[in-house]
């Protein structure tokens, strides 16, 4: 009995101190009035309404979608998935970050010691790896569902084509990574890659030597691409992604009913 | 006021049946004006007087509404002279008197088949006819949509998706390890080597033309044709049946890069000769670690 109340007890004094927390100060100038983390919050239209309009979700969503858009079967989420795929490619991409040197051999060698010596190193490098992949696949298939709902039409015609240099910039965002291993597998895929790039007429060779640095791939290429897949290209990924959702949201949301 | 679409009627219909109890088509002809109102609480209902004969018994109703028997008899007078119909008679009050003065006072109305006739010269009246319902100055052609909140329809969606996508890849990543060869070594190309999967529908295409056509014509093409697709498609219609060709295009272009790629991945052993893979294996070494 005794042990019943004093359980009793922590509960309800658990149960103050997060009504203290959920009062506070701090806590209502982190979530602004109509997100369910409020004390105060119920359920109404007006605050359904404002966890969207008070919060950085509005940047992507608008506070609400003709119904037909909510169904799974139109969108099957493709272009969210790819957006939430890149944020997973950056948060795993920065944690090898600090275990990758891009030189030759100790990339090769960084490689091994992820597999056997950094916790969850092996699992972490795999979800990078499918990861990228996957969101090859549902970029692609998200622009498949785009053309198929003729979702590019006007006014969207310009996202559209912003929409095709997401695309060629995640392919090549995957591409600059494929070297960065440095096995067999990682090099000659690459070798095969750009050579194609240097039958290109007139700078064709020139545009080669300044992607690989140099006239064949060597170790050089090795920190060229590295630098090309964790700054340069997801910079330049960023902004068109930006202006992507941006569009997305000015020219209406989603697209109309077939 | 605009035209309502079917379908938001007819969901309101359905919850104020859920509410009240009653069933949807009666609510849903209701709305539309095609039939008359479920019968109102009974208040309502009496609270308009028949005026087409019958007695009335004023002092009863005055007890009913709190409406006081001079006001109700007023009302009742006017409302004849107005119709040109005979007051009806009532109980309760020194009532025949006073109908037959008012009958007297205009004899020939009861009949009426001409317009009621106006009031005497020089003297103005006015009546209510009807209320107006306030609204917009200017009408908007935006019909309404069905519309729902993001939160929490779409976002519970999409949220799920995520966690599906999360569950799924982790799981992938927990059994199957990314391909680690052996080290980096320019003096032996590996025999066949094949470019990353989603070039291999190009390299496949190197097989079958010139270098300059399948590395460099065919993919940058490719991708202005695809950038001026909204360009070119000047149809206005989203409708699978309006755009046949159209869609006919791209599914053509769609399944011929998925040829070329997974001829490419699967078809091309050494050499990049071609094989089969169910009898020679499989030469792409991404998916070989998964199979694996």
């Amino acid at each position: 009995m005794a042990d019943e109340k004093g359980r009793g007890g922590i509960k309800e004094a658990v149960s103050g101190l997060g009504d203290h927390v959920q009062n506070s100060q701090v806590w209502n100038s982190i979530f602004r009035p109509g997100s369910p983390m409020r004390a105060e919050n119920s359920d109404s239209p007006r605050n359904r309404s404002y966890v969207i309009m008070n919060n950085v979700l509005y940047h992507l969503h608008p506070v609400k979608v003709k119904r037909h858009g909510v169904k799974l079967s139109y969108t099957l989420c493709l272009g969210g998935l790819s957006f939430f795929l890149f944020i997973l490619l950056t948060i795993t991409g920065i944690f090898l970050m600090f275990y990758y040197r891009p030189t030759s051999p100790q990339a090769y060698f960084d490689l091994q010691a992820l597999a056997s010596d950094v916790a969850f190193g092996q699992l972490v490098r795999n979800m990078h790896r499918w990861g990228a992949h996957l969101m090859v696949i549902t970029v692609f298939l998200h622009m498949s569902r785009v053309f198929y709902h003729g979702a590019y039409k006007p006014p969207r015609e310009f996202n559209w084509v912003v929409g095709i240099v997401l695309l060629v910039l995640t392919l090549l965002l995957s591409f600059s990574g494929y070297l960065l291993p440095w096995d067999q597998l990682a090099l000659w895929a690459v070798t095969v890659g750009t050579n194609m790039g240097s039958y290109a007429p007139v700078f064709g060779n020139q545009v080669t030597f300044a992607l690989i640095g140099g006239v064949q791939i060597t170790a050089d290429t090795l920190l060229r691409f590295y630098v090309l897949h964790v700054l340069f290209l997801p910079f330049i990924i960023t902004i068109f992604m930006a202006v992507h959702f941006w569009r997305v949201r000015k020219d209406g949301g989603i697209s109309g009913p077939l | 006021m605009a035209q309502l679409p079917d379908s938001l009627l007819r969901r309101s219909a359905e919850a104020r049946a859920k509410a009240e109890g009653r069933p949807v088509d009666e609510i849903l002809a209701e709305m539309k004006g095609e039939a008359p109102p479920a019968p109102a609480p009974p208040a309502a209902a009496s609270s308009q007087p028949s005026d087409a004969g019958g007695g009335r018994d004023l002092a009863a109703e005055s007890g009913t509404y709190g409406v006081p028997v001079p006001l109700l008899e007023r009302s009742m007078f006017a409302r004849a002279k107005a119709d040109g119909t005979p007051v009806p008679a009532m109980a309760g009050v020194g009532a025949p008197a006073a109908a037959a003065s008012a009958v007297s006072s205009q004899p020939s109305a009861a009949p009426a088949p001409q317009a009621p006739s106006g009031p005497p010269p020089g003297v103005r009246t006015q009546r209510l006819l009807t209320v107006v319902k306030a609204g917009a100055i200017q009408g908007t052609e935006k019909e309404p949509q069905d519309k729902v909140n993001v939160w929490p329809h779409l976002l519970a969606i999409e949220f799920v998706a995520l966690l599906v996508v999360l569950a799924a890849l982790t799981l992938l990543s927990a059994f199957v390890d990314a391909p680690l060869l052996e080290f980096a070594n320019f003096n032996e190309q590996p025999n066949p080597s094949k470019a990353p999967w989603y070039f291999l529908g190009l390299q496949e295409l190197l097989a079958y033309f010139d270098p300059m056509v399948a590395g460099i014509i065919i993919p940058t093409f490719g991708m202005i044709a695809l950038a001026f697709i909204p360009y070119v498609d000047r149809n206005p219609s989203v409708r699978p049946s309006d755009r046949k060709f159209a869609i006919a295009v791209f599914t053509v272009f769609f399944m011929a890069a998925a040829v070329v790629t997974i001829f490419g991945s699967f078809f091309r052993g050494p050499g990049f000769n071609f094989v089969f893979p169910w009898r020679d294996g499989i030469f792409f070494d991404d998916l070989l670690t998964i199979l694996e």
